[in-house]
């Protein structure tokens, strides 16, 4: 005799988790960088570079860290990201050690070799990928914490300003110094205010999607509903001005635009937010001298170089990239080194361009784009808007940030001091873009999880057919 | 929500594209300007990254490479006998840059050449360093060396063609250089080479090949050409119509002669003597445009003698009157030629009215010395006809057996030349310039044909300048010394 204790015609469909599939990845994304690592050792000397089993036994105990809390505590997670992570970082590593090895760069009296502190920095960011997963067992509790964030992003913004604590490097106030340490807090400030605008605008989206007058085919907020976004809009110029980063402007005012469209879902808001921008821009480009170096740079840097030494740097990195051509010149045989200062931070795209030419940008730029759209998709997925419009806004900042550094690298728009996301040595970018990574997967392993079967109905039971 | 999010994914995804656009446009699109952009020093430093590839003559290699300890170029170009033969490798420096054979070939040398492209994949696969290919030239070390110690301490140039083939034997031009004394970038580096620039002499100037010098005299071998081949003269020993004096056309001034006895005097004995009127008389009677004619068939008024490293254009007016023409006719007035293009002008009459292609590379080879490029000799043009070739050369064998070339005689074989004092600077206030032109022959014909020019000889007394006192002996010394090397 059978007791049928759940009549639902819809039963809870398991998906599959994708974990054995993410375990596969991670295989090659440990080994493409070890690869890529023997690659550079011969190339330069010839011989099987003598720290190859710890570096590849390293990424691959980090990737083992990580892939294991994921299948523990984030089963469902898109299988994508921690793989492509993985890769980008490993190879980022392998870059970073190739230009230790330039002589022309030990020549310098700033430059000093990278690559152990970044293996540091990539195992801090594992840390905190899996503290994440560990602590934050849903991606909704963040929501309490809107306001918090918003002073937490505001002060950490400012810090560099602050006398003492910033530290002022090449102009660019970015930078803090505590110990023998400096971070970058833009890179953390990304990820708190995504939390504050995403908390914000879950709550006021109605109020900013409707209360509005129409005026000349565009949905003109309230007035009072405008200041946020203009406190926004001036927090990111007051960056500009007073720590000398583009970048980090134009991603959180960019970052703002895209949550407040996909909160409201008006496109008014997208023109009112580049017309803004647009201002902003004009603005400071007519007063900060900076800028308007930038931008003469940008326009012709070879003939920006015949007046001012700072547009080498710029010529540098376009003749890195043409000298790589189609297939590059490979690992450890290009010239990047000539870009000298920065050229393993800000410029290691054009490493990149040199060394594996337009095959490897492609395929680098193809590996961001995943990223990118993985995140998007998981902001599709997500049930809560809480959840779909922090997905969005981190990944709206990565690809912009992507956008922004490789565009500028490339001469394809100003140049900002902005950090290619697990490429670039830099403690920072690297343990914030961990964390990044670690909310998304998490808000995907959200997503994804199946409902949870329903609980038997005791209704059923007592529609049966009555037994004999 | 879900609407805008897939329009900001479509954005997203528009944001790589561009990037993926800038980047074919950068790499692909402009990498070849950005590769040979001026500011690019990869392409200085990947000259030097390898052993770079030699300049051989004789089999020998007169250039090398040394081991540096600098970050940028590994190895630094080095020369043998570098003052003697800068006019032919020219110099590659890793601050100013290089020219001639080393900039012309760059590509084999440095071992970047697409046709080396074989040699470098077999190389990576085998693990071999990268190579340059090397460069073997015509050149003729013994004759480079007699031409260059002819000239000594004397300001001038030697060019010296096998009129066979146009193959360049000798090429030296005097004061010379060494390249390496400006072959890194040091500041010992950089002050030989300011000292170089400045030096009033011009030593880094190639004169053999890039400077024009009135050609006087020896000029008049080419006015004989013009004179037979047109017609004007038919036979060589029936007097002409010259008076004496003869007074050059639209002027009244009489031309003058360093001899006596040219009144009437024949082609041969003009030429023999060195008759200014008899020339100038015969250059007028040709008329400029046939006089063009045949000097832009020797390869005068033509920019683009490439051997491979281009001369300089040698001029014969074509817009002058009668009297520049007339004057024109013995080498005078605006005409200007280097010694290539009177050697060359040597060697046409020497190969019985075939002029050949003059160059000085004979092939180019990958660093496993296989050949991958023959130069085969080519023929450019016939200035004269071979009956009349043959009638110059017997003129021009009179000169040296009985006349003002007797100093490039050389005992038991057939030498032919003629000499030329070029008055120039206004006035003729200024030293005149000895030429000498010439061949030799035997029998399976005329293995060297020389054009030497000495410009301003210190220490020689001014009555005592003359072409068969100064450059004929150099002359001599490069026949006499390529005759040797064929035994």
């Amino acid at each position: 005799m059978s007791v049928v204790t759940n009549t639902t015609t819809i039963g809870a469909i398991e998906l599959p988790s994708r974990r054995n599939t993410e375990l596969v990845l991670l295989g090659f994304a440990v080994a493409i960088p070890v690869f890529a690592y023997l690659n550079v050792g011969l190339a330069l000397d010839g011989t099987v570079p003598p720290g190859m089993l710890g570096y590849g036994l390293g990424l691959g105990l980090m990737a083992g860290i990580a892939h294991i809390v994921v299948r523990k505590f984030a089963k469902y997670a898109d299988p994508l990201l921690l793989p492509l992570a993985t890769l980008l970082n490993g190879l980022g590593l392998v870059l970073i050690w190739r230009l230790d090895q330039s002589p022309r760069l030990l020549a310098r009296s700033d430059f000093s070799p990278q690559a152990t502190n970044q293996l540091m920095y990539s195992a801090l960011g594992i840390a905190l990928f899996v503290g994440v997963l560990l602590i934050m067992k849903d991606h909704r509790i963040l929501q309490r914490f809107t306001y918090i964030s918003m002073v937490a992003s505001l002060v950490l913004l400012l810090l560099p300003i602050v006398p003492g604590l910033g530290a002022d490097v090449f102009g660019a106030k970015i930078w803090i110094r505590v110990g023998g340490f400096s971070i970058q807090p833009g890179e953390f400030a990304k990820i708190v205010i995504a939390v504050f605008f995403s908390g914000y605008l879950m709550v006021k989206r109605d109020a900013l999607a409707l209360a509005s007058r129409r005026f000349m085919g565009l949905y003109l907020p309230r007035g009072r509903d405008l200041g946020p976004i203009l406190t926004i809009w001036a927090m990111s110029l007051l960056v500009l001005i007073f720590e000398n980063d583009l970048g980090t402007s134009l991603l959180f005012f960019g970052m703002f635009v895209i949550m407040l469209y996909v909160a409201t879902e008006r496109t008014s808001w997208i023109v009112i937010g580049l017309l803004m921008s647009a201002g902003g821009a004009v603005v400071v480009a007519s007063f900060a001298g900076h800028v308007q170096a930038r931008v003469n740079a940008w326009i012709d840097p070879f003939v920006c170089r015949e007046t001012s030494v700072a547009c080498d740097q710029m010529t540098q990195v376009l003749m890195s990239f043409g000298a790589g051509g189609t297939l590059g010149t490979g690992l450890g045989q290009g010239n990047s080194d000539l870009i000298q200062f920065a050229a393993n931070s800000d410029f290691i795209f054009a490493t990149v361009g040199e060394e594996l030419g337009l095959a490897g940008v492609m395929a680098f730029l193809l590996l961001y784009g995943l990223i990118i759209e993985r995140g998007i998709r998981t902001a599709l997925a997500a049930r809560d808007p809480f959840g779909k419009l922090f997905a969005i806004g981190l990944s709206g900042a990565f690809a912009l940030q992507v956008f922004v550094v490789a565009g500028g690298v490339m001469g394809l728009i100003p140049l900002t001091g902005m950090t290619m996301p697990f490429l670039a040595a830099g403690g920072s970018s690297v343990i914030a873009n961990w964390a990044l990574i670690g909310i998304l997967i998490r808000i995907s392993d959200t997503a994804r999880r199946p409902a949870p079967a329903p609980a038997p109905n005791p209704d059923a039971e007592m529609t049966q057919v009555v037994r004999p | 929500m879900n609407k805008p999010l897939r329009r900001i994914a479509i954005f997203c995804g528009l944001l790589v594209l561009a990037l993926m656009i800038r980047d074919n446009w950068l790499q692909y699109v402009r990498a070849d300007e950005l590769n040979t952009h001026k500011f690019n020093r990869r392409v200085q430093i990947e000259r030097y990254a390898y052993e770079r590839g030699n300049i051989i003559v004789d089999g020998k290699p007169i250039t090398g490479s040394v081991l540096t300890n600098d970050t940028d170029f590994k190895y630094k170009r080095t020369y043998v006998d570098g003052p003697m033969w800068a006019p032919v490798t020219g110099y590659a420096s890793q601050a100013y840059d290089a020219n001639q054979i080393e900039k012309l070939e760059d590509g084999i040398l440095s071992g970047n050449d697409d046709r080396l492209f074989f040699d470098r994949t077999m190389a990576m696969f085998t693990g071999d360093k990268k190579k340059g290919g090397n460069v073997v030239t015509t050149l003729n070390g013994k004759a480079q060396r007699a031409a260059f110690e002819g000239l000594g301490d004397k300001k001038g140039a030697v060019a010296a063609i096998d009129p066979r083939t146009g193959k360049i034997l000798a090429l030296a031009s005097t004061p010379s250089y060494d390249p390496s004394t400006f072959a890194g970038y040091s500041g010992k580096d950089e002050k030989s080479w300011i000292a170089l620039e400045k030096d009033k002499d011009k030593p880094k100037l190639n004169r053999a090949l890039r400077e024009i010098y009135p050609p006087g005299s020896t000029f008049k071998v080419l006015t004989a050409a013009a004179a037979l081949e047109h017609g004007v003269v038919t036979d060589i020993d029936a007097p002409t119509d010259t008076p004496e004096p003869y007074i050059i056309p639209l002027s009244r001034t009489p031309m003058k002669n360093q001899h006596g006895g040219c009144e009437k005097a024949s082609l041969n004995e003009a030429l023999r003597v060195s008759c200014n009127s008899v020339f100038a008389n015969l250059g007028d009677k040709v008329g400029r445009d046939k006089m063009v004619e045949t000097a832009q068939k020797f390869g005068f008024n033509n920019p683009e003698i490439d051997t491979p490293v281009r001369a300089a254009a040698s001029v014969y007016d074509t817009k002058m009157d009668a009297g520049g023409n007339a004057q024109s006719a013995i080498g005078q007035f605006n005409t200007a030629t280097t010694p290539l293009q009177m050697a060359m002008v040597t060697a046409a009459i020497a190969n019985d009215g075939k002029l050949m292609k003059p160059y000085m590379i004979d092939q180019l080879e990958a660093p496993n010395l296989d050949v991958l490029q023959k130069t085969e000799p080519e023929e450019m043009n016939r200035p004269l006809s071979e009956k009349n070739a043959q009638l110059l050369q017997q003129m021009m064998e009179n000169v040296v057996k009985k006349g003002t070339g007797s100093n490039a005689a050389i005992d038991g074989v057939t030498v032919g030349g003629k000499t030329g004092t070029a008055q120039h600077g206004v006035g003729n206030s200024k030293r005149p310039y000895a030429w000498f032109i010439s061949y030799a022959k035997t029998d399976e014909g005329s293995p060297v044909a020389v054009a030497v020019v000495v410009e301003d000889s210190s220490g020689t007394a001014r009555d005592d300048i003359s072409g068969g006192g100064l450059a004929a002996p150099i002359a001599k010394k490069v026949m006499q010394a390529v005759l040797d090397s064929k035994e």
